[in-house]
C-alpha cells in the first residue's frame, strides 16, 4: 500500500505506509521528550551506536539522542544556522557537524523538530567510545548541563573479535558504574526481569529488520537499503528498541516488504515507484541530510538502487547474527556495544563491504565520505581500493557532509555519480562484448 | 557523409569536434562558454564544421594534385578570406544593432550626430579589416569580441573627438550591442561565404583560384550529416540533449586521451573549474577517478584570477614563470586568498616571475594529490585541458612526476583542449556503429 502525502509548499511526496507509521512514531517520541518535564519524567541523553535503550527504559528515563536531533535539524534545513551559531561560539570549521548542530541548537533555545523546547538532560550516558568526538561532545554537554555523566568504555575491535575479557570488562562497568548511577539519577531500582522483557522485544524486532534489509538480495530489490534504509533503522536505532511499538512496526514493515517481493516491485522513492533497476550499489558512509532528497534523486533518476549499506549497521550489525539475548542480559548489552559497525576495525569493514558486493550481487561500491567526520573518513580510500581489488567491481568516491549544507556541492556530486554509473555501464559492456561503448 | 559530433561544454570554453566514420578528426571548433551554453554550443559546432570543410578541401586537393606549397598557400588564402567574410558579416550585424540603440532621451538632439559617428567608426573598421586578415597579419584572438572590440574602442575615441561627441555615448552603445551580436546564433550560408572568399582570391590572382575551383566545389557539395551527437562538460545538463546524448566528462576525457595516445593509463585534466585524475584500462575505459571537491583551488580559473590580479594575459603567465630560477614556496592554492597572497609577496619584494613559478608549482602539487588519490601514475601518462598549454605548469609536472613515479612517458597533445570533445565524438560514433551491430553500449 502506498499513500501520497502533500504539503502546501512542496510537491507531493510518495511514502510507503511503513514510512508514514515511522514518521508518526518519531513525532510521538519528540512529543514525549518535550513533555517529559511536565510529566515528571527524567531524560537521558545518549548516542546511537551502542545505545542502551532497553537499560534506559528500565529506569523510566526518556531517551534523547543528540545525533538524531542533528539529523532532524539537517532534514529540516535548520542545521546550517545551528552550525554557524556554534562556530560563532568558538567551534572550528573542522569539528563534527553533528556536534555543532547540536550545540548551535542549544544556544538558540534547544527547540526540537516539533517546534517545542527539548528538556535538559538529567543524565548523560555515553555507552560507546569508538568515536573520540563523542567523548568531547559529552564533555561539552556536561559543562553546559552540569548533570551526572556516565562514560562507559567500549574496547575497540582491533583484532576483529570480541573476547571474554572485553565482555567482562563491560559487564563490570555496567554493574559497578552505569546501573548504580542510573538508579541514583532516576530513583528507580534496577529490575533485571524488566530488562529481559525489553530484550525479548528487541530480538523480535531485530529478526524482522534483518529480513527487510536482506530482502534487497532480490532482483529487483524491493527496498533502497540506504535512503529508504534510513527510515527503517530510525525506530530501532533510537528510542524504540525494546518496545512493543518497535515489534509492531518491524512486523508491519516486514509484511509490506514481503508483499513487494511477491509482486516483484522495486523501492518506493519520494516520486513514487522507482523505474527499472539499472544499478545495484553498496554504499559506505552516512548520507547527506541537508540535501537528502536531492541526493537520493541523483540515484533513482539513474535507476540506481542501494542494496546494502554500512550506515544501516551503525546501530547494530544484526545481519551477522547478533540478537539481544534475554538470557544473558548484561553480557548481551556488552556484545551489542562491541559489535556495532563503528567499532569495527578497517579490515573488518573491508570484509563486510566486499561480502556485501558479492552477496547482494552489486555492481560496485560507492563511498560517501563525510568532510567533518575524521574518525570514519580516515582510511576510506584504502577500503575502496581493497574492495575493488577483491570484487573486481568498480568503486567510486563522493564527498559531502552530515548536516553542514555548505559542504554539499550538487553539481560536483552529480558529476561524480553520473561518471560512476556510466563507468559501470562501460565495464559491463566491455566485459560482455569486448567492445567499449 | 556521416559525422559524429562531440561537444564539451566547459566552464570557460566550449569545444566541438567532428569525427568521420574512420575515427579521423574532421574539424574542431572552440568558443567562449559565456553564460549561454546554447549559443556556445552552436558557435563551437559551426566552427568545427568550418574546420571540417577545410579538412575536406585538403583531402580533395591531396587526392588530386597532392599537397604542395601552392595548394597550401591557396588554402591559407581561402581561410583568411573566409574569416574576413565572417568578420564583415558580424560587423554589419554589430553596426545595425548599435544604430538601433541610438534612441530615447539621452540621444535627443544628437541622434543624427551619433549615427553619423557610428557610420564613420564602422566604415573605418571595415577598411582595416582587409589588413587584419592580410597574409602576414597575426591576430591575438579569433573571437569576434576580442578582434572587433579593441579596435572599435580606439577608433570610436578618435571619431568622437573629431565630431565633438562624448566618447561614453559610443562606448555605451557598443557595450549594449556586443552581447546581442555575440550571442546571436551564427548565420548559416557557409557555402556562400566560401564562394565569396573564392571570388576575392580570384580577383587577386585569377589563375590561382581557377585551378582549384572544381575541387573546392566538389568538397563543398559533400553534405556533412550530423549522424549522432554527444555532449559533455558542466553545461551538458542545460542543453536540449536527451539523456542518451550525454556522457560524463570523466569518461569522455578518459576515452579522448586513449584515442590521442592509445597507451595512456593515467590522465590528468586541469580544466577551468576542476581537476581530474583518471585511470583508464588499455581500451580507454575508466577504472577509477578522483576530482577536486567543493573547492576549485588550483584549477585553471585560479590562473585566470592570478592573471587578472597581475594585469596580464592568461597566456603570458607561463612564459614569465619560465624565466624564474628561484620559485617562491607557496602552499595555498585557494583562489579566494590568491590576491592577498600575491600582494603580500610583492610587498615583500619577491620577483613576479618567482611568485608565478611558485604558483604553478602549487597547482601541480594539488593535482598530484588528486592523481595519487585516484591510484597514482601509470605509464603512459597524458596531460590534458587548458592548463596543459602552459609551459610552466608542464615543467613543474614533469619534475614532480619524475620525483614521485620515476621515468614515465608524458603525453601532451597540442589539441589537448579537445580531449573531452574527442571522447564525446567517439562515444557518438560507437552509439551508432556499435549499437547498430547489436552490441550494448
Amino acid at each position: 500500500m502506498r499513500v501520497t502525502t502533500s504539503k502546501s509548499t512542496a510537491p507531493e511526496v510518495a511514502k510507503d505506509a511503513s514510512m508514514l507509521k515511522q514518521k508518526e512514531m518519531m513525532a510521538a517520541h519528540y512529543d514525549r521528550l518535550s513533555n517529559a518535564n511536565e510529566n515528571g519524567q527524567k531524560v537521558a541523553s545518549t548516542f546511537v551506536p551502542g545505545n542502551l535503550n532497553e537499560l534506559i527504559m528500565c529506569f523510566d528515563l526518556v531517551n534523547n539522542l543528540p545525533e538524531v536531533n542533528a539529523i532532524q535539524s539537517g532534514l529540516r534545513r535548520q542545521s546550517g544556522a545551528y552550525v554557524m551559531e556554534a562556530e560563532r561560539n568558538g567551534h572550528s570549521e573542522d569539528v563534527c557537524t553533528y556536534v555543532k548542530s547540536d550545540l548551535g541548537m542549544m544556544a538558540k533555545g534547544n527547540i526540537g523538530p516539533n517546534g517545542k523546547r527539548l528538556p535538559d538532560p538529567d543524565v548523560l550516558l555515553l555507552s560507546y567510545t569508538g568515536c573520540f568526538t563523542f567523548m568531547k561532545w559529552f564533555e561539552l554537554l556536561r559543562e553546559q548541563y552540569k548533570c551526572e555523566t556516565i562514560m562507559m568504555q567500549t574496547p575497540y575491535m582491533a583484532d576483529g573479535k570480541i573476547t571474554k575479557n572485553m565482555i567482562e570488562y563491560m559487564v563490570k562497568q555496567l554493574k559497578e558504574d552505569v546501573i548504580p548511577k542510573l538508579e541514583k539519577v532516576s530513583g528507580v531500582k534496577f529490575d533485571i526481569d524488566r530488562l529481559r522483557e525489553y530484550l525479548r522485544n528487541s530480538a523480535k524486532a531485530e529478526d524482522d529488520l534483518v529480513y527487510v534489509l536482506q530482502a534487497a538480495k532480490n532482483k529487483p530489490s524491493p527496498i533502497d537499503a540506504y535512503f529508504g534504509g534510513i527510515y527503517y533503522i530510525g525506530p530501532i536505532f533510537g528510542a524504540f528498541r525494546g518496545t512493543k511499538d518497535a515489534v509492531d512496526y518491524y512486523r508491519f514493515l516486514r509484511q509490506e516488504v514481503e508483499a513487494r517481493v511477491a509482486a516483484g516491485l522495486g523501492p518506493v522513492t519520494p516520486e513514487g515507484e522507482m523505474g527499472e533497476e539499472k544499478y545495484r550499489l553498496v554504499v559506505e558512509g552516512p548520507p547527506n541530510y541537508t540535501n537528502f532528497r536531492q541526493f537520493w534523486k541523483m540515484f533513482y533518476d539513474e535507476g540506481a538502487v542501494v542494496v546494502a549499506s554500512s550506515y544501516t549497521k551503525v546501530g547494530g550489525t544484526y545481519d551477522f547474527g547478533f540478537r539481544h539475548d534475554p538470557d544473558r542480559p548484561l553480557e548481551t548489552l556488552a556484545e551489542y556495544c562491541l559489535g556495532v559497525y563503528t567499532n569495527r576495525s578497517l579490515p573488518m569493514r573491508v570484509d563486510m563491504l566486499a561480502n556485501y558486493v558479492e552477496e547482494y550481487q552489486a555492481d560496485g561500491l560507492l563511498i560517501n565520505s563525510i568532510k567533518s567526520c575524521n574518525s570514519f573518513s580516515a582510511g576510506q580510500l584504502l577500503i575502496m581500493r581493497e574492495v575493488e581489488k577483491r570484487t573486481g567491481k568498480p568503486a567510486a568516491f563522493v564527498e559531502t557532509d552530515l548536516v553542514d549544507p555548505r559542504y554539499f556541492s550538487a553539481a560536483n556530486v552529480k558529476n561524480r555519480l553520473e561518471s560512476y554509473f556510466q563507468m559501470v555501464d562501460q565495464k559491463r559492456s566491455s566485459g560482455t562484448s569486448g567492445v567499449a561503448a | 557523409m556521416r559525422t559524429f559530433i562531440g561537444i564539451d561544454l566547459g566552464s570557460t570554453t566550449t569545444k566541438a569536434l567532428l569525427l568521420d566514420e574512420n575515427q579521423d578528426v574532421l574539424g574542431r571548433g572552440i568558443t567562449n562558454s559565456r553564460s549561454n551554453y546554447d549559443t556556445a554550443c552552436r558557435v563551437a559546432s559551426q566552427e568545427a564544421r568550418i574546420d571540417a570543410r577545410f579538412t575536406l578541401f585538403r583531402r580533395e586537393l591531396e587526392a588530386t594534385d597532392g599537397l604542395n606549397e601552392k595548394t597550401n598557400a591557396f588554402l591559407a588564402a581561402l581561410e583568411r578570406y573566409f574569416r574576413l567574410e565572417q568578420f564583415l558579416e558580424q560587423l554589419d550585424d554589430l553596426e545595425s544593432v548599435c544604430i538601433s540603440q541610438v534612441e530615447g532621451e539621452r540621444f535627443a538632439k544628437i541622434e543624427t550626430g551619433v549615427k553619423q559617428a557610428l557610420g564613420e567608426v564602422f566604415a573605418r573598421l571595415r577598411d582595416e579589416a582587409q589588413d587584419m586578415f592580410g597574409p602576414d597579419a597575426t591576430r591575438k584572438s579569433d573571437f569576434f569580441r576580442d578582434i572587433a572590440g579593441s579596435r572599435y574602442l580606439s577608433i570610436a575615441e578618435e571619431v568622437a573627438r573629431d565630431a565633438d561627441l562624448a566618447y561614453d555615448l559610443l562606448l555605451n552603445v557598443y557595450d549594449k550591442s556586443i552581447i546581442t551580436v555575440e550571442n546571436r546564433p551564427p548565420s548559416g550560408g557557409m557555402s556562400a561565404k566560401f564562394r565569396n572568399a573564392l571570388e576575392r582570391i580570384q580577383a587577386e590572382n585569377p589563375d590561382f583560384a581557377g585551378a582549384f575551383l572544381s575541387h573546392i566545389e566538389r568538397a563543398l557539395d559533400v553534405e556533412l550529416e550530423e549522424t549522432y551527437l554527444v555532449g559533455t562538460g558542466y553545461g551538458r545538463v542545460t542543453l536540449p540533449f536527451s539523456k542518451e546524448h550525454i556522457r560524463s566528462e570523466i569518461l569522455c576525457h578518459g576515452l579522448g586521451a586513449h584515442m590521442m595516445f592509445p597507451k595512456t593509463r593515467t590522465v590528468l585534466d586541469i580544466g577551468g573549474q576542476d581537476t581530474k585524475g583518471i585511470q583508464v584500462d588499455p581500451k580507454g575505459i575508466v577504472e577509477n577517478f578522483q576530482m577536486n571537491d567543493r573547492c576549485a583551488a588550483g584549477c585553471g580559473r585560479y590562473l585566470g584570477y592570478i592573471a587578472d590580479e597581475m594585469n596580464m594575459g592568461l597566456h603570458e603567465l607561463g612564459p614569465l614563470a619560465m624565466s624564474s630560477d628561484k620559485p617562491a614556496r607557496i602552499n595555498s592554492t585557494c583562489t579566494v586568498f590568491a590576491g592577498a597572497e600575491l600582494r603580500d609577496r610583492l610587498a615583500l619584494g619577491e620577483k613576479r616571475e618567482d611568485i608565478l613559478a611558485g604558483l604553478h608549482r602549487a597547482i601541480i602539487l594539488r593535482a598530484m594529490s588528486i592523481i595519487s588519490r585516484s591510484g597514482g601514475i601509470a605509464d603512459e601518462f597524458t596531460f590534458t585541458g587548458g592548463v596543459a598549454k602552459n609551459e610552466a605548469a608542464v615543467r613543474e609536472l614533469k619534475k614532480l612526476v619524475k620525483e614521485n613515479y620515476g621515468d614515465v612517458t608524458i603525453n601532451i597533445d597540442p589539441d589537448s583542449i579537445y580531449t573531452g570533445a574527442l571522447g564525446g565524438a567517439e562515444f557518438a560514433r560507437r552509439a551508432v556503429d556499435v549499437e547498430g551491430e547489436g552490441v550494448a553500449a
